[in-house]
């Protein structure tokens, strides 16, 4: 039977061939860039990713955050991190009243099982947070690289 | 031979809406997302070539910007939603690295 | 026991009509999303694509509608023997249109059968067994009995004996052809089922045969012909 080494040198899109690869520290790092230091709460921000995975190419996820979307107290941006794909960014969005809700659905790469963190900008200058444990496995009958 | 060389593009949102009405939006573009870390067949890294930002502007003003990371899988979808305002034209533009440039626009009737 | 009374549901016909499923049915709730929707579809873009081909390259002034012609390929040609659609398409192209070939995995060819597929959706597959494809369909029955690569496995120890049992984390589907050509998450692109099969060879670790070759081709013929009456869900989305 093939290893579990074999199956991850032929999956496709996030290879792992440089060696780089986010680390806990990195994510934390590029959320430092965003909030500047200050603190950021668990709370008002739902992150959603499946439970199970059909592959890590495309898998679905969604932020919603709970805000009344006014000019007085809105959500300012949503910034998106994982901890364990080469690069520690996902996603940043920029919205404001016009939007209606606090709301963003995308499909990402997940590179390995991992945690990722959705961290939201609100108008008043304060961050909300929530973050997500995703397993991830590798596709079977893949193609040679 | 013929060759598709414009960027495929679709947009799924409703055609009306009422006054204050949040509609939600949906984008898909076509687009490899290179990563940048894949490994080329002749040895070195393929280069990232990705899909960098995607902007919505309705009537001229922004109401939507996303920065795309590697991270985003290929043929990147991007949904969201907005305050249907009043009547007029929503235009759709995604940029990326060589000069990638895709756009779109709808029109969306406000009763 | 279950050894005997696998090699007799083998014998007698593939997987039967009730306990058939689609690949879809083995994906997750976001996956089957993905596919149910056609502007959460990528392979929508190929499908539009493919509409803007089919008026460029000429096609439309011949061709009306493809309703069901996606459900009923493979087929026997009369000057070619089988041919897949893939095939076809190349067939009209260099013969009544003059151009050139399109490439196998080709943007445009995988466009236009997306294009194509797209307007037998819904349609059950129709694969005839008659005096014509007869020698085609059990060359591709006994391809997929046949034991080979360095796993040394068959076909059907997987997808008619092991199916809906984990590989690496996956379920193991039954290896209907509803849904080709299939927008796969690990290509995170288009594919042909040739290219799919492709995979599966070098998932045994077996010698994949060249792109076009009869023996892909027999082996379509047999896979939709045992998938008969499903329903196609072309262009789809598989894992």
């Amino acid at each position: 039977m093939t290893t579990r080494r074999q199956f991850l040198v032929a999956a496709a899109g996030i290879g792992l061939a440089s060696g780089a690869r986010a680390t806990p520290e990195s994510m934390r790092e590029a959320m430092r860039q965003v909030t500047g230091g200050a603190p950021v709460r668990q709370g008002r921000v739902k992150l959603d990713l499946p439970v199970l995975i059909d592959n890590g190419n495309a898998v679905a996820l969604g932020v919603t955050v709970e805000s009344p979307m006014t000019p007085a107290d809105h959500v300012k941006a949503i910034h998106v991190f994982n901890e364990r794909n080469p690069l520690p960014g996902v996603i940043s969005v920029f919205l404001g009243p016009r939007a209606g809700r606090a709301q963003l659905h995308t499909r990402v790469r997940l590179a390995d099982s991992q945690t990722v963190t959705a961290i939201a900008q609100l108008s008043d200058g304060s961050f909300w947070s929530d973050s997500v444990q995703v397993t991830v496995t590798l596709a079977a009958c893949a193609e040679e690289s | 031979m013929s060759t598709v060389s414009t960027a495929r593009t679709i947009v799924r949102m409703p055609a009306t809406a009422k006054r204050g009405e949040v509609i939600e939006i949906r984008t898909l573009v076509g687009h490899v997302m290179e990563t940048g870390f894949r490994r080329a067949a002749a040895g070195g890294l393929v280069p990232r070539d990705i899909v960098r930002n995607f902007v919505c502007s309705y009537n001229g003003a922004e109401v939507f910007r996303a920065e795309l990371h590697p991270a985003i899988a290929a043929n990147p979808l991007v949904s969201f939603t907005v305050v249907a305002a009043e009547s007029g034209s929503l235009e759709f533009r995604w940029s990326g690295d060589n000069g990638f440039a895709a756009s779109a626009s709808a029109s969306l009737v406000v009763t | 026991m279950k050894r005997l009374l696998a090699v007799l549901l083998v014998l007698i016909a593939p997987v039967q009509a009730d306990d058939r499923r689609s690949g879809y049915s083995f994906m997750t709730p976001e996956t089957r999303a993905m596919q149910d929707d056609d502007s959460s579809n990528p392979a929508s873009l190929w499908v539009l694509d493919g509409e803007a081909l089919w008026k460029s390259e000429g096609c439309a002034s011949c061709h009306k509608g493809m309703a069901g012609v996606a459900a009923r390929y493979p087929q026997v040609d009369a000057k070619q023997g089988l041919v897949n659609l893939e095939q076809r398409i190349n067939t009209c192209r260099v013969e009544k249109q003059k151009a050139a070939p399109f490439a196998y995995e080709s943007r445009e060819l995988l466009a236009l059968t997306a294009f194509i597929g797209r307007q037998s959706r819904g349609q059950p597959i129709d694969i005839k067994a008659d005096a014509k494809t007869k020698p085609f369909l059990e060359a591709g029955r006994a391809a997929f009995f046949r034991r080979q690569g360095q796993l040394n496995l068959a076909c059907t120890q997987c997808h008619d004996q092991q199916w809906g049992k984990s590989l690496v984390g996956n379920p193991i589907p039954q290896a209907h052809p509803t849904g080709y050509p299939i927008y796969r998450l690990e290509w995170q692109g288009m594919g042909s089922l040739q290219r799919r099969l492709r995979n599966c060879y070098v998932g045994v670790r077996a010698e994949p045969h060249a792109y076009g070759a009869k023996e892909y081709v027999e082996l379509e013929l047999y896979l939709m012909w045992r998938a008969n009456g499903m329903k196609l869900e072309a262009p789809a989305v598989r894992p």
